[in-house]
């Protein structure tokens, strides 16, 4: 099967404009005059729509697209975790996004702590959490994880007088900062970078100009349908080549430049941006979004003593440290680089983040194949 | 997680903030604390862990809905993007107050 067959078996409802696209991208590469051109997203939903409609097959073979730190789950830190897990096992009853509970801590995940007797529900959202301190007597701990986009849903139920048996145990991370970290590792030859589309709903495209004047890479915002990612691509090559980076919005239909101005006050009415470790990354400035003292009544940082010290007496299994989670999330590396993937680590025994959570890179390349040859693409893309 | 998913908003209580939202026949009850402008019945709106977090113009509506479509068309348990817009669903309680005006089967 040549390219141009297996492209058009691809699921696009335009393969016109898909065509037109990749042609661009193709002409775009060879405008570059170097290989490769490497540019990085930083979202799961991203990595989502490249591997499962096969897009990197596409793509011109000296474009290297790439997965940064783009899933809250995955950079969730090990003491983050062992706070929640030593809660759990302390008696507290905690609450938390489903792929939470298996991300491992020190020695332990809250999956393991559920399995000890430990009282752990899965909720989708910030308002089942609330529900339940409700209907319950006990303590509830929201343990919160997730992107601006997701801490903006806690702000909101934080402003609206939840219950006073509830409180917030927040892992919430800001995106923006640690694309400064990873735009300033040597490892990394990243030229420009795709924002998310519904993140910069909120944020706005203006959150990413003064990144732009202090790095002089490139942001491009782009949509998750294919054509949009591809659309985004195309955009940001475009700003590439032309050597004056700048933020385009490619995604126009659903982000504008100022944002969701009122759900920015509600963020940061209740959070303060703060800095601490990225699980794997590096320490990173401003990126925590930890509860205000005016809030410190709902923060379970407050609220209780949290001893984790119980769970460090341990030391981790071999099999995670040969994980490379961390270089993969910054994008130094990809899953096919790591000799656990699809080996030792699968999503039934993940070994690190990145297998755990539905938007980390390992569990979308073991899905869906993450760089597909033509060979498997009848079998993984179409 | 990022994903959101799109839904027509069918009644709005002002007061309470809350909208009745149809997604592909399902009636969810979605807060409108974080939207960036107000809605009326007829828009769309994009839910995120049972907050809307934007409105979309019903003009727009249909080319963000495609891909959604599409997705839930497949209904593939294992998909991991069809998981997550499942889970943004399951995010919204469901509706119990009875809608003044009937859903635009339309779309």
């Amino acid at each position: 099967m040549n390219p141009s067959d297996a492209f058009a078996q691809m699921k696009f409802r335009d393969p016109k404009r898909a065509r037109g696209l990749r042609d661009a991208l193709e002409r775009l590469v060879q405008e570059a005059d170097h290989a490769p051109v490497s540019v990085m997203h930083v979202c799961g939903s991203h990595e989502q729509a490249i591997a499962k409609f096969g897009l990197r097959a596409a793509f011109p073979q000296e474009l290297q697209v790439i997965m940064g730190p783009g899933c809250p789950v995955c950079v969730t830190d090990v003491p983050e975790v062992d706070e929640a897990v030593a809660l759990a096992k302390q008696g507290v009853r905690i609450a938390s996004y489903g792929d939470m509970l298996r991300v491992p801590g020190t020695s332990q995940s809250l999956a393991d702590a559920k399995a000890e007797g430990a009282t752990v529900d899965v909720v989708y959202s910030v308002t089942q959490a609330v529900d339940l301190a409700r209907e319950h007597d006990e303590e509830i701990v929201f343990f919160a994880s997730g992107f601006e986009t997701t801490a903006v849903a806690t702000a909101a139920i934080l402003v609206d007088d939840p219950p006073d048996n509830f409180s917030v145990l927040s892992a919430h991370k800001y995106i923006p900062p640690v694309m400064e970290i990873v735009a300033e590792m040597p490892e990394t030859k990243i030229e420009g970078f795709l924002a998310a589309g519904h993140a910069a709903t909120i944020t706005g495209s203006a959150v990413f100009e003064k990144f732009v004047e202090r790095h002089g890479l490139p942001v491009v915002i782009a949509g998750f349908e294919p054509l949009d990612v591809m659309a985004g691509l195309v955009k940001l090559l475009e700003v590439i080549n032309s050597g004056e980076p700048r933020v385009e919005n490619a995604f126009p239909r659903c982000v504008t430049r100022e944002g969701n101005v009122h759900a920015q006050k509600l963020l940061w009415r209740v959070f303060r941006p703060t800095g601490g470790r990225w699980r794997g990354i590096a320490h990173v400035p401003n990126g925590n979004l930890r509860l205000r003292d005016e809030f410190a009544k709902y923060d379970t940082r407050k609220r209780f003593t949290i001893d984790a010290s119980a769970l460090w007496s341990y030391a981790p299994p071999k099999l995670v440290q040969q994980c490379q989670c961390g270089d993969i999330m910054a994008g130094i590396a990809s899953p096919s680089d790591c000799q656990l993937f699809g080996k030792e680590c699968t999503p039934d025994k993940p070994v690190g983040a990145c297998m755990v959570s539905a938007e980390g890179t390992c569990r979308i390349w073991h899905q869906y194949g993450g760089r597909p040859d033509l060979r498997s693409m009848k079998r993984g893309a179409a | 997680m990022c994903l959101g998913v799109p839904g027509k908003v069918i009644e709005v209580d002002r007061e309470m903030q809350i909208a009745t939202v149809d997604f592909w026949g399902v009636k969810k009850e979605v807060r409108l604390e974080v939207c960036d402008a107000p809605v009326a019945p007829g828009d769309y709106i994009l839910n995120h862990v049972g907050f809307a977090i934007r409105r979309i113009p019903p003009e727009e509506a249909a080319e963000t809905l495609a891909l959604y479509d599409e997705l839930l068309r497949l209904a593939d348990e294992q998909d991991l993007m069809t998981a997550d817009v499942r889970a943004e669903l399951e995010a919204a309680p469901d509706a119990t107050r009875s809608p003044k005006v009937a859903p635009d089967e339309s779309q």
